[in-house]
């Protein structure tokens, strides 16, 4: 218990974070449950306005900040030091640090279902309800005086401070911690976006900081950023929000695309075709991610000229995104293709993805836009990125690295089942949702009535809803439930024949995970290519011992800070806050000369 | 917005009419996006089309594309290794250009068609002030003299051009079939032009998330014969006073009760001096219209009662106290109310 | 590990360094557009104008960029492993400092008895926010310098820990030029 509390170990660390953001992603789809069943029929009978409004807002605030990133942070944490040859991260204590500031993030925001009480509001749910883009200035003190904003504003800012640290510190390890030979241009695909998405990470997340700030500002002192009454400008709000909520969207799909990229060619047995070209596409999604997030704002009004510019910025990111979707199909074409549950999922993810995408760019053309935002059409296309795309991509991830995470194989029965309820729930839940849309369905809406024709669709979407819930109690149960072990030290290491380094090392991996440092003379340098001989099998013992820095309780400490100061915010305790204070001093400096090497 | 709608060529098509079934849907759509009565939304809903043909192509063809490699190149038993392709630079050059290309055909269309629905009307179009409030909508036609609620009367085929604001939060004004949606901002107007080429009633909705009742911020508007409207105009006229329609004998108690309980603090009623308010909707044609409370109810006696006893009990959040009057009470204002037509 | 060279030749914690300096440069430009945007807005005074004294603060600009220079002589002498003129200049630098904080907060203080408080009008709060964040900056860079003094004051620190020193100077100079940055746009393009 201790050791994995104060643990420091990526490998460990990356399955804290995948059983912690498994439990949100639970957590956020029982919401989008709740959501379904109100749904399922006119009239809104079920919760109230109230509950259902924080029920859409926690359910995308959860799911984004909460279950997608924190998951694909599991996967950077373990794989990426075994794909570069590293020990550890650059910073393994910082590493443990994000991964205690997102928990405790997490758990502070979710606190707010139960603490109403404390706060008198006669309810006891307090959670946050202004949307997870929380809109100026309905989330102003005025319109909304409870202290339900205020755990979305402290929540999320804390949650920004895991994402920065851990963006820093898989930049580095990424660019510095890599074996001999690795050359940034060997560096696998997987490796390449999540350096693409950690550099979007800490361009994007100031942005917000400085949104929340401004409206912790507006809230709790009184200023007029996004008041109107004072000449602040709600469309400000909008402007940072989406500066960052942009590139939020590539943060959540680029790694999708690098597990993508390391499945097929496996299950293949051909490399990645044009791996310089998908790489070099994710690095252009990346930039032009900066450059369209005024396409949230089409219906504000902004103007001809700016419509047009970000329309046709928004169109450009097709090209790259086409690209890579090309050479992915161009990987698959000739070769011998083993449909493993990870490779369902891979293609899965191309199959759904295509149609978000394409909804995106008729998302894309304003005018056409001005009928389709704040609709299910809307939700119809985030759903098939996100959930399509982002959340396929994960469990092909899951499925090809569990052995590796855990030294036991998945069941490929339960795998397939898997699979196709949840390909089959999605569309089901998800595709019917263009047509609500079309047919004048808004979003947000706890009630619609009967009238607007729109009820057999949504009893549909419902249904598929209830369906991907199967399909990830399956999930859990193969999680749990099937532990065929791989055959210990007898076969290798590796179940799928990967090209990549961290099937050099045994499933699950030591401690230091390299016994010596592999030496990588290619791209693939577990396969026979024409240039070279796969690397030489390392040796089962290090020939000298290796020092592995021990754990450290203060990342635990120093990050128990930020959730103490935020409470002492939102329940106006000075002294709670100066408590914080001291606590995030005292374990900054404990942390900065505790003796440790790493 | 006169020029011709110039991608009229494209074939309007009805797809979601032979989609839907599958979904045994019944219609009519009574918030359609793709049943346009406007040139406004009748342009959007041509490009629309355009690009709607142009990704179900790509789909096909891509789809396609992973389909076949999924089933020609699944593993087959003793076939040999594959060959290890690394890239191919025309290929790579040719799904870079495709795309761009098709995203041209898509681009100019969308770039014409933002300059044409940019939201200005000519100058003899007819001029209304739109309101959002939390949870309902204030109409007023500034040349007409007309303050109204939730309920726009508009002449067919005359230039429409709304001007949209806010009193407290970002709304945002959408009635599907006669076009795109738009935000009304605290601190802002920003514009909607059209033009209506049939009567009838159109729904529309609120559609930027504006709190607890933001699904019951809905509207009706009514376009009509220009005769229709001009009647309708005529009877709206504050001068004419409460018409002693059916002279229900209750009607004068009904307005004292309007004064004495506070309504006045908040609405503004033509014919009673004292009611000036203007946190709530302009009663003074309340009478005349068909719906109340955001489009929430029909405007019967007993949706009025059970409103004025307890508004938030039937709307959530709804900002008008809950006056819990007793019968007698609220039969003598609903009598009132409903005289003023 | 993290002490020595990586892959791409430079100490990690320096590149981390970098990286971290990259995401701050966006932290303020986030800060300084908002100025921009509600620049003028504001419904009611004091408007800067009236209100900014240039002199002032073009000394605790000057005080700022010498900071700078006493920071890169000390991390030379620490580099040299002369400790006792980097024990010198490490103070100077915190002094110089704390000299601006000082400036900061008397102008603060100024500022709030002519009527601008944080909510009186747009440009106090974009002004507040704005220098606030950069004087927390300082702050922390302050407590850091301090930090490495007393370090040095207690023998702790030597030539072999002139990277955390490089570190710590990196942040100052960045600090520095952000200032520079939020003088030109506030207070000489008024
Ligand atoms: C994983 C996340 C993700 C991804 C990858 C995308 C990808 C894209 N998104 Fe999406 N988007 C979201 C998540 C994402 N989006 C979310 C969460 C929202 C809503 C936020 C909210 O309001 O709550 C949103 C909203 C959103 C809007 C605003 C809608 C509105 O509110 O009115 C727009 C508008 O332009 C848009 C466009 C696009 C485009 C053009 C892409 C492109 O990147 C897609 C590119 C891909 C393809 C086009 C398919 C493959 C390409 C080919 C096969 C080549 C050939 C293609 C052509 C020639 C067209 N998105
Ligand atoms: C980021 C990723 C993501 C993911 C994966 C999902 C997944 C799902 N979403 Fe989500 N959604 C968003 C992001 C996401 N969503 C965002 C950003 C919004 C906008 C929010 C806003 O407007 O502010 C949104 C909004 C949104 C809406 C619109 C709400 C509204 O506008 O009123 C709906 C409605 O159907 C919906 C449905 C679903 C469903 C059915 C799933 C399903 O895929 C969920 C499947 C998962 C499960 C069903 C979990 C299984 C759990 C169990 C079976 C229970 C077991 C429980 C325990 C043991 C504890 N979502
Ligand atoms: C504090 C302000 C306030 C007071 C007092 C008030 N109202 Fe209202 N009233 C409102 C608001 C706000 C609405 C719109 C609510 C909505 O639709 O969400 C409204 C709506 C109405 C409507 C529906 C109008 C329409 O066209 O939709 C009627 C009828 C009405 N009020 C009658 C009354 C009567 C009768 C009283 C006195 C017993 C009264 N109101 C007192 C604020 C008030
Ligand atoms: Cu008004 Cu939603
Ligand atoms: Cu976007």
């Amino acid at each position: 218990m201790k050791s994995w509390i104060t643990t420091t170990d990526h490998k460990r660390i990356g399955l804290l974070y995948f059983w912690t953001a498994f439990a949100f992603f639970l957590i956020g789809g029982l919401e989008a449950l709740v959501i379904r069943a109100q749904l399922a029929r006119p009239e809104g009978v079920g919760v109230s306005a109230e509950v259902f409004n924080q029920m859409f807002t926690m359910h995308g605030t959860t799911m984004v900040f909460l279950a997608l990133m924190p998951l694909t942070a599991s996967l950077f944490n373990f794989i990426i030091p075994l794909q570069i040859g590293a020990r550890d991260v650059a910073f393994p204590r910082l590493n443990a640090f994000s991964y205690w500031v997102f928990v405790l993030g997490g758990v502070f925001l979710n606190a707010s279902f139960f603490v109403g009480p404390l706060f008198g509001t006669g309810a006891l749910s307090v959670a946050p309800d202004a949307g997870w883009f929380g809109y100026a200035n309905l989330t102003s003190r005025q319109y909304s005086p409870g202290p339900n904003i205020d755990f979305w504003v402290l929540g999320v800012q804390i949650l920004g401070v895991a994402s920065l640290a851990a963006g820093f510190n898989f930049i580095v390890t990424i660019l510095n911690m890599r074996a001999p030979g690795m050359r940034m241009l060997r560096v696998p695909v997987f490796t390449w976006m999540t350096l693409v998405t950690q550099f979007i990470v800490i361009t994007a997340f100031p942005v917000i900081t400085v949104a929340l700030v401004l409206l912790m500002f507006d809230r709790f002192f009184g200023t007029h950023f996004f008041v109107p009454a004072g000449g602040g400008d709600p469309i400000l709000w909008q402007h940072l929000f989406w500066m960052f909520g942009h590139p939020e969207v590539y943060i959540l799909i680029l790694p999708a695309m690098g597990i993508v990229s390391e499945v097929l060619p496996t299950f293949s047995r051909k490399p990645l075709f044009g791996y310089i070209v998908v790489v070099y596409s994710g690095i252009l999604i990346g930039f032009l991610g900066w450059g369209v997030w005024s396409h949230h704002m089409f219906a504000v009004g902004l103007g001809p000229i700016a419509d047009s510019v970000f329309a046709g910025t928004t169109m450009l990111i097709a090209i790259p995104t086409g690209v890579k979707i090309f050479n992915w199909i161009a990987t698959l074409w000739g070769g011998q293709l083993r449909f493993t549950t990870a490779m369902l999922f891979a293609l899965g993810f191309i199959a759904m993805f295509i149609i978000g995408g394409l909804s995106g760019v008729t998302h894309a053309s304003p005018p056409a836009d001005l009928q389709q935002t704040d609709t299910y059409y809307v939700v119809a296309h985030i759903h098939y990125v996100l959930f399509g795309g982002t959340m396929l991509g994960l469990f092909a991830g899951f499925y090809y690295w569990w052995p590796k995470m855990t030294g036991r194989l998945l069941s490929e029965t339960l795998g397939r089942w898997h699979f196709w309820l949840s390909l089959i729930g999605m569309n089901l839940a998800f595709f019917p949702m263009h047509f609500s849309g079309l047919l004048g369905m808004p979003r947000r809406i706890y009630t619609y009535p009967d009238e607007l024709g729109v009820t057999s669709m949504n009893l549909v979407s419902t249904i598929g809803a209830f369906l991907i819930g199967v399909a990830t109690l399956v999930f859990f149960w193969n999680l749990f439930r099937h532990r065929r072990a791989l055959a210990p030290g007898a076969g290798p290491s590796d179940p799928w024949g990967g090209a990549t380094l961290e099937w050099a090392v045994p499933s699950p991996p030591p401690v230091y995970n390299f016994s010596v440092m592999p030496v990588v003379e290619g791209r693939l340098p577990l396969w026979r290519t024409a240039r070279h001989e796969p690397i030489a099998p390392l040796p089962a013992t290090p020939p000298a011992p290796i020092h592995v820095p021990g754990g450290s309780w203060w990342p635990l400490i120093t990050a128990a800070a930020l959730p103490v100061m935020a409470t002492g915010a939102v329940s106006r305790e000075l002294w709670v806050v100066l408590l914080g204070v001291a606590v995030l001093i005292v374990g900054v400096y404990r942390w900065a000369y505790e003796p440790f090497e790493g | 917005m006169s020029e011709p709608v110039y991608f009229a060529a494209v074939p309007r098509l009805k797809w979601s009419l032979w989609l839907l079934p599958a979904l045994a849907c019944r219609g009519p759509f009574p918030q359609s996006t793709l049943d346009p009565r406007s040139d406004f939304s009748a342009a959007i809903d041509g490009l629309f089309t355009n690009i709607f043909w142009w990704a179900l192509f790509v789909f096909v063809v891509v789809e396609s594309l992973l389909v076949y490699a999924i089933i020609r190149y699944r593993a087959r038993p003793g076939a040999p290794e594959p060959k290890p392709l690394h890239g191919h630079t025309a290929l790579e050059i040719g799904w870079t250009l495709a795309p761009a290309l098709i995203l041209v055909f898509i681009a100019v269309p969308t770039i014409r068609t933002i300059f044409a629905t940019a939201g200005h009307a000519p100058p003899s179009a007819l001029r209304v002030e739109v309101i959002g409030h939390q949870w309902w909508w204030e109409f007023r036609y500034p040349s007409l003299g007309i303050t109204t609620a939730n309920e726009l009367h508009l002449p067919v085929h005359t230039p429409i051009q709304l001007d949209l604001s806010s009193a407290d939060i970002i709304h945002s004004f959408w009635v599907p079939r006669l076009g795109g949606k738009r935000d009304l901002t605290p601190g802002h107007v920003t514009r909607i032009a059209f033009r209506s080429d049939s009567a009838g009633e159109y729904l529309g909705q609120c559609a930027e998330f504006c709190g607890v009742s933001h699904a019951n911020m809905r509207l009706r508007v009514f376009v009509q014969p220009e005769a229709e409207f001009q009647a309708w105009v005529a009877g709206q006229q504050p001068a004419s006073g409460p018409a002693a329609a059916g002279g229900d004998a209750r009607v004068p108690e009904g307005r004292q009760e309007f004064v004495r309980n506070g309504c006045i603090a908040c609405h503004t009623i033509a014919e009673l001096p004292q009611a000036r308010g203007v946190l709530g909707p302009n009663l003074s044609r309340v009478g005349s219209r068909t719906t109340i409370a955001g489009g929430l109810f029909a405007n019967t006696a007993d949706n009025l009662r059970r409103w004025i006893h307890n508004a938030p009990a039937v709307k959530p959040g709804a900002l008008m106290p809950p006056s819990l009057l007793p019968d007698s009470e609220l039969d003598a204002l609903v009598a009132y109310l409903q005289s003023l037509k | 590990m993290s002490t020595h060279a990586g892959s791409m030749g430079l100490d990690s914690r320096k590149m981390a360094f970098w990286a971290f300096i990259g995401s701050e440069c966006l932290l303020f430009a986030s800060l300084i557009s908002t100025y921009l945007v509600y620049k003028g807005k504001s419904l009611n005074g004091p408007y800067p104008h009236e209100i900014l004294n240039i002199p002032f603060t073009s000394f605790s600009t000057f005080d700022l960029l010498m900071s700078s220079l006493a920071m890169v002589l000390a991390l030379s002498a620490i580099q040299r492993g002369d400790m006792r003129q980097g024990k010198r200049w490490l103070f100077v630098t915190a002094l110089l400092g704390l000299i601006f904080l000082g400036g900061q907060v008397w102008e603060f203080n100024h500022f709030a008895h002519q009527g601008l408080g944080l909510t009186t009008n747009l440009f106090g709060s974009t002004f507040y926010v704005l220098t606030g964040t950069h004087g927390a900056h300082v702050t922390v860079g302050v407590t850091w310098l301090l930090t490495l003094w007393v370090q040095a004051l207690r023998g702790k620190l030597g030539p072999a820990q002139a990277m955390t020193v490089e570190i710590a100077g990196l942040y100052w100079h960045f600090v520095d030029v952000v200032w520079i940055v939020i003088f030109t746009v506030v207070y000489l393009i008024q």
